[in-house]
């Protein structure tokens, strides 16, 4: 894969050309991303503090009584572009970060929902800092508590808790998508419009409650002083056979410094719910979207590929040979740039000790989950909502 | 969900009601005894639990004749649309949904829900979407924090010549 290689080496560069000053870069960016900085923060692939993940991006958070040096620094948190919010295992906090209480004095919840789990716990205040990033007093998560037991409404989902090392794979969530907040303005209005998503729970029992934007759990990154308008990763290309440990960055900022501008980047906006379109093979499938915290290259299903699951794990495609494909993604805006990718066969990388595939993939109904396979040998955009970036306001993935 | 035309559509009922049909006027006189007890059924039951769904949801249903089976659609207030599908017999054979939020599935799933509970717990590590296969469910939930897709049905309910790629 020589285009993998030439990436690579670009990545090399930057890293030679020490430090970010000097470049005669206006504000809206240099042309090349990597170089150290207080907006680089190291991330790494490999098999996270459950020693069993496959395809998970993790980091290191610290976290702080607001305004105070009390911290805690917590890694083998997952890097999440397709989430918002930072969210840490209780389990794993020692630190005793305030609770965010509402108007009348009693503890905020939530029930976070994914596609896959749910997660119960108290909404609390820290001082979030990654690399030379701060934000302050931001709304976070605790995972999982058993000081409040877990309403019904919450579980109706029927979907699992990951509140535990072992469920979640991860010591917590960091949440760097799209968006400002988890919820939006659906849970900050009364009536039957409110999911009912954050609860108050005075010592009479949980209830559903509205929550001021302000109030909700924030994506951290727009909470920066600077640099506070998306993210990259920064992953280089592997091998066929995948990787036991994969080191890369998430860079803050979209063209702030001269260290992550947009470069020749391809800017593709999403819909209000984040989503684009992927053409693959002659058809087109909307909700389709980038998120480095799904596991794999999620996508359609065994009778529109031809590919068959693997017989002891049904979540993965188990192709007999590796199959190279090529898709299309198309922007709200219009532009599309295209992806080529090869899914193997899982069991095959399975087998191995690595971590770290580019070419895990299994069904996904309906549309394209472009997972962290998608992201090595590619600098990545997210574009946070409403924020001003060289390219315009987001939100928008850009590749 | 992609609504591919391509079928004629009929509606035959609708939240305003302003053309009652016997079967808008028979749903009507169900929904008093429905609100009376409401339900917490959907997929396997009969069509009456539709309308304890829509109470439940607080939505508007809309109802369309389908060739072999009717979709029934609730827009929740909270941007959620919900889908049921029943068969000429009034057997609810499939539900499906699209939303920033998802559904109340214990409602949705009825009496298949215990066996969707256990089966969703067996899924391996990793955050991906939840796709079951069993023999007496198929269910899928997909998507992410915003959008979430989804969809669940009972194979051996679908009826004579409807593909189960028309649930979604």
């Amino acid at each position: 894969m020589r285009v993998a290689f030439i990436v690579s080496a670009f990545g090399l560069l930057g890293l030679a050309s020490c430090g970010g000053g000097g470049t005669g870069s206006s504000s809206s960016g240099g042309n090349v991303i990597g170089g150290p900085g207080p907006n680089v923060q190291p991330i790494v692939v490999n098999s996270g503090p459950a020693n069993n993940y496959a395809d998970g991006a993790f980091t290191s958070v610290t976290v702080c009584v607001p305004g105070t040096n009390d911290c805690q620094t917590i890694d083998g948190v997952l890097v999440d572009t397709g989430s918002v919010g930072l969210r840490l295992l209780s389990s794993v906090l020692t630190v005793s970060l305030p609770p965010q209480n509402d108007a009348e004095g009693a503890p905020v919840l939530e029930c976070n929902q994914f596609q896959d789990s749910y997660q119960w716990g108290p909404v609390i205040m820290a001082d979030v800092k990654i690399a030379g990033e701060q934000a302050t007093a931001a709304p976070i998560q605790a995972i999982g508590t058993s000081a409040f037991s877990v309403p019904k409404s919450c579980t109706q989902s029927g979907l699992p808790a990951h509140e535990t090392v072992d469920s979640l794979g991860a010591n917590g969530v960091l949440g760097v998508g799209l968006f400002r907040q988890d919820c939006g303005s659906a849970c900050s209005v009364t009536g039957a419009q409110n999911p009912g998503l954050y609860y108050s729970c005075p010592s009479s029992g949980c209830v559903p409650t509205t929550v001021g934007l302000n109030q909700q759990v924030q994506n951290p990154v727009w909470l920066f002083p600077l640099d506070n308008n998306g993210v990259i990763i920064q992953l280089p290309a592997i091998a066929a056979t995948g990787a036991p440990t994969v080191s890369g960055s998430m860079v803050f900022g979209i063209g702030t410094r001269s260290n992550n501008g947009l470069g020749a980047a391809v800017v593709l906006s999403v819909d209000d719910t984040g989503d684009f379109t992927t053409t693959f093979q002659g058809q087109s499938y909307a909700s389709s979207f980038i998120d480095s915290g799904t596991n794999a290259l999620y996508f359609l299903d065994s009778s529109t590929t031809g590919f068959a699951t693997c017989q002891d794990a049904s979540f993965f495609y188990c192709p007999q040979t590796p199959e190279v494909l090529a898709a299309t993604n198309r922007g709200t805006n219009g532009s599309s740039t295209s992806v080529n990718f090869t899914v193997a066969n899982a069991d095959a990388l399975f087998n191995s000790p690595n971590a770290a595939f580019d070419n895990l993939g299994g069904p996904n109904a309906g549309s394209f989950d472009w997972g962290l396979p998608f992201f090595f040998g590619r600098n990545v955009y997210t574009a946070i909502e409403l924020q001003s970036t060289p390219a315009g306001l987001g939100p928008y993935f850009a590749y | 969900m992609r609504p591919e035309g391509g079928f004629g559509e009929d509606v035959i009922a609708s939240q305003d009601r302003s053309r009652p049909t016997p079967l808008a006027v028979a749903l009507l006189a169900i929904s008093f005894l429905s609100a009376a007890r409401p339900a917490v059924a959907a997929l396997g039951d009969n069509l009456v639990s539709i309308e304890s769904d829509q109470l439940h949801m607080k939505g508007t249903l809309r109802t369309v004749a389908m060739p072999g089976y009717l979709l029934h659609e609730i827009q929740t207030p909270t941007g959620t649309l919900v889908r049921e599908f029943s068969s000429t017999a009034g057997t609810i054979f499939g539900v499906s949904w699209e939303g920033p939020f998802l559904p109340d599935l214990h409602q949705l799933l009825g009496g298949s829900y215990d066996s969707y509970l256990q089966a969703a717990r067996k899924k391996p590590l990793g955050r991906g979407p939840l796709l079951l296969h069993l023999p007496e469910l198929v269910f899928e939930s997909t998507g992410h924090p915003r959008s979430f897709h989804g969809r669940a049905y009972i194979p051996r309910l679908l009826p004579e010549g409807v593909p189960a790629d028309g649930i979604r």
